[in-house]
């Protein structure tokens, strides 16, 4: 009852917050009307909520929640949280995107980088915004469309090729526990190619963050992106994370998701392949400990023939944490020709933990090549025992088994700084 | 070198090793065979430390040490090498990075430093070569791949890097064809020396043709029936196993 409760002293707050700014928020009111009724119609998911099944989001509903504190963090402190040294860094200091702070100067004149508050005047931003996540599928992307107050647009034109990466630094650096709403939106033109990466990190906060990020991409023909997401929390941070996707014909979309740390983490990935050719990749690295809950939902949504996707998912729980991982790959009737493939395997090192697997396929096509598989076990005692035949210790055994698991998924960062970094993370997590 | 005593051991309550006495001194090479099911890798196993089996009795004194009191990492440091008969695959672990890691904790064992990276290297080179392993196979994942002839091939490469007192062969031959066994006994061969040992185990006597043992002892049922010199397998070729059953049941 206390929970229900909380839940929606919560949501009711979140409901009044919203009414007594709605009229300073940028973009359409009508759009933010909308989102904010289903909201209200939905509420905080429970676990009776088939996609929240597994996923209990009472922890993070402790004490009370105030509108986030806008800016407070030195460009030193930034210094030390953006490990992409050669990229161009958006800096989205608890929602807000911060200009100061981020290295956004001396880009091709083409490229546009701005606070989305100040965009929803453009053309392109009103073609595309809140055009791919539905607000009527889900609670966060409901909420996060009626509150959204800032976060970064990026518009990377038809045929320009960006060779520097675009790192956009999510960081909470709050002294009060703090709900967050931030919103992005990257068009990709037609036959452009870029490198996103996107990062979750805090900086000296013992507060309870809730950061509901919401990021549409949109990927024109024959467009290439590579993105890459790391979730770095601190142990009060939580992250309900939605990346929605949309491709065109014969563009190609590589995803790698590293959870590395934080109280909590649920990503919606969802990726529309509207258009044939279209490759798509997602992979995925989660490595869990104490009590830690780690919730990935991928929807791979084939709609048109003639494409390739192919996930993979692995992570390695330890302690009382818990991952799940819910994986669907959706080939409509039109999708002819499609090739589909998912992998999900699992670690878990204690009694303790656990792991929720759901793989589902859900296929309206005939011609089509489509497989899915998952397992879940200890570190293999055999590989164990020839280790130690050779002389290492039963912990470095463990270790490099352990390492090596985790390598498939780290070996497919294509940036050399930033796999040197996430290979830095995985070893010292393996110390 | 080696000094087994009355040694029993069972698995799953199941008593496989029913009294095994074998002395063993460096620079020997001991044979030992027998039937399917007489405990041939059992004591291989036991002797490498595979936590599986318990031993219920007896004791294996290794160069003046409690064999059995010792971690199987701690046997291998000491000079125990395994080549097992179904060498695992590792996929994700480098040949190279795994026997760097292995040298250098067995260095550190013996209270050495870590090993250079340039004399590690030359090392990789001049051992690959003694055993004929492609260069591309060392890079690889841990046997990820690897045919049988190739797994068997590394197993005795990784013996050349390590540099152990005494070497058991758990079948090494099975499966491998004429050349590979010819490569895998050469190997064996050259790494032989005055300081170490090798225990060969088989079930057929055509590897002992390469790798010729100084004793055979035949293994039944848990127990050696029958020592002798490296006659005794070709007796054992030319009547067949049941030539022993029929011995020993008598």
């Amino acid at each position: 009852m206390e929970t229900i409760t909380k839940k929606t002293i919560l949501k009711n707050k979140l409901i009044t917050q919203f009414q007594s700014s709605k009229n300073t928020l940028f973009g359409s009111g009508s759009l933010r009307e909308l989102a904010i009724n289903f909201f209200e119609k939905q509420g905080i998911p429970t676990r009776k909520h088939e996609e929240y099944k597994y996923l209990n989001l009472d922890v993070m509903l402790k004490g009370e929640f105030s509108s986030p504190a806008k800016k407070s963090l030195t460009s030193q402190q930034i210094n030390s949280k953006s490990f992409l040294k050669n990229a161009k860094t958006i800096v989205i200091e608890n929602g807000f995107f911060n200009q100061s702070l981020s290295t956004i100067d001396g880009l091709p004149k083409e490229i546009q980088i701005l606070d989305i508050c100040k965009s929803s005047e453009l053309e392109i931003f009103k073609n595309h915004y809140s055009k791919y996540a539905d607000i009527s599928t889900d609670a966060f992307i409901a909420l996060n469309t009626a509150m959204a107050v800032s976060g970064v647009f990026i518009y990377i034109p038809k045929g320009i090729v960006f060779e520097t990466p675009i790192h956009i630094l999510h960081i909470s650096s709050v002294t009060e526990n703090t709900f967050t709403n931030p919103r992005n939106l990257i068009v990709v033109g037609e036959n452009a190619q870029v490198q996103l990466i996107e990062s979750y990190q805090s900086i000296d906060s013992t507060a309870t963050t809730i950061n509901n990020a919401l990021t549409e991409i949109v990927i024109e023909e024959n467009a290439n992106v590579n993105h890459y997401k790391i979730q770095d929390e601190s142990e009060f941070g939580y992250l309900i994370n939605t990346t929605q996707i949309y491709q065109k014909s014969k563009s190609v979309f590589t995803t790698n998701t590293f959870i590395l740390s934080g109280a909590l983490v649920r990503n919606n990935l969802t990726i529309v392949l509207d258009g044939e050719h279209i490759e798509t990749h997602l992979n995925g690295l989660y490595l869990t400990k104490d009590n830690q809950v780690v919730d990935n939902h991928t929807l791979v949504d084939h709609w048109k023939s003639n494409c390739n996707s192919n996930e993979l998912y692995k992570g390695i729980i330890e302690d009382k944490s818990s991952a799940t991982f819910n994986g669907k790959i959706f080939v409509r009737k039109d999708a002819q020709k499609t090739n589909a493939f998912q992998s999900n395997k699992n670690i878990l090192l204690s009694d303790d933990g656990t792991v929720n697997t759901k793989p589902q396929l859900e296929i309206y096509a005939d011609d089509v090549k489509c497989s899915h598989g998952t397992s879940t076990g200890k570190l293999d005692t055999d590989k164990i025992f020839y280790l130690r035949a050779r002389g290492l210790s039963e912990l470095s055994a463990k270790k490099m088994l352990m390492h090596a698991f985790a390598s498939e998924v780290v070996e497919g960062i294509k940036l050399p700084e930033l796999l040197e970094y996430v290979e830095a993370k995985v070893t010292e997590r393996f110390e | 070198m080696l000094s087994i005593k009355n040694l029993h051991a069972s698995i799953d309550g199941k008593e496989i090793l029913r009294g095994i006495n074998l002395e063993i001194k460096a620079g020997e090479v001991h044979a030992i065979m027998g039937p399917n099911g007489s405990g041939k890798s059992t004591l291989s196993a036991v002797l490498a430390g595979r936590e599986d089996y318990e031993v219920t009795e007896g004791e294996v004194i290794f160069n003046g040490k409690n064999l059995l009191a010792l971690s199987p990492e701690d046997r291998a440091r000491e000079g125990i090498f395994l080549a097992f008969q179904y060498p695992v695959e590792i996929p994700g672990v480098s040949n190279v990075n795994f026997l760097k890691t292995a040298i250098n904790e067995i260095r550190n064992y013996k209270g050495l430093p870590p090993m250079e990276a340039k004399d590690f290297l030359v090392m990789l080179k001049e051992k690959q070569k003694l055993v004929e392993l492609d260069a591309k196979l060392a890079s690889r994942s841990v046997n990820e791949g690897f045919s049988g002839g190739e797994k068997k091939r590394n197993e005795i490469f990784q013996m050349a890097m390590l540099e152990p007192k005494l070497a058991i062969l758990d079948e090494t031959d099975s499966g491998l064809d004429i050349d590979a066994l010819r490569i895998v006994a050469n190997g064996v061969n050259k790494l032989k020396s005055k300081e170490n040992a090798t225990i060969v185990i088989t079930h057929y006597q055509r590897l002992l043709d390469y790798i010729v043992p100084d004793v055979v002892h035949i293994l039944y049922k848990g127990k050696i029936v029958k020592t002798g010199s490296k006659e005794l397998a070709l007796e054992l070729e030319e009547k067949g196993y049941d030539f022993i059953k029929a011995e020993v049941e008598i």
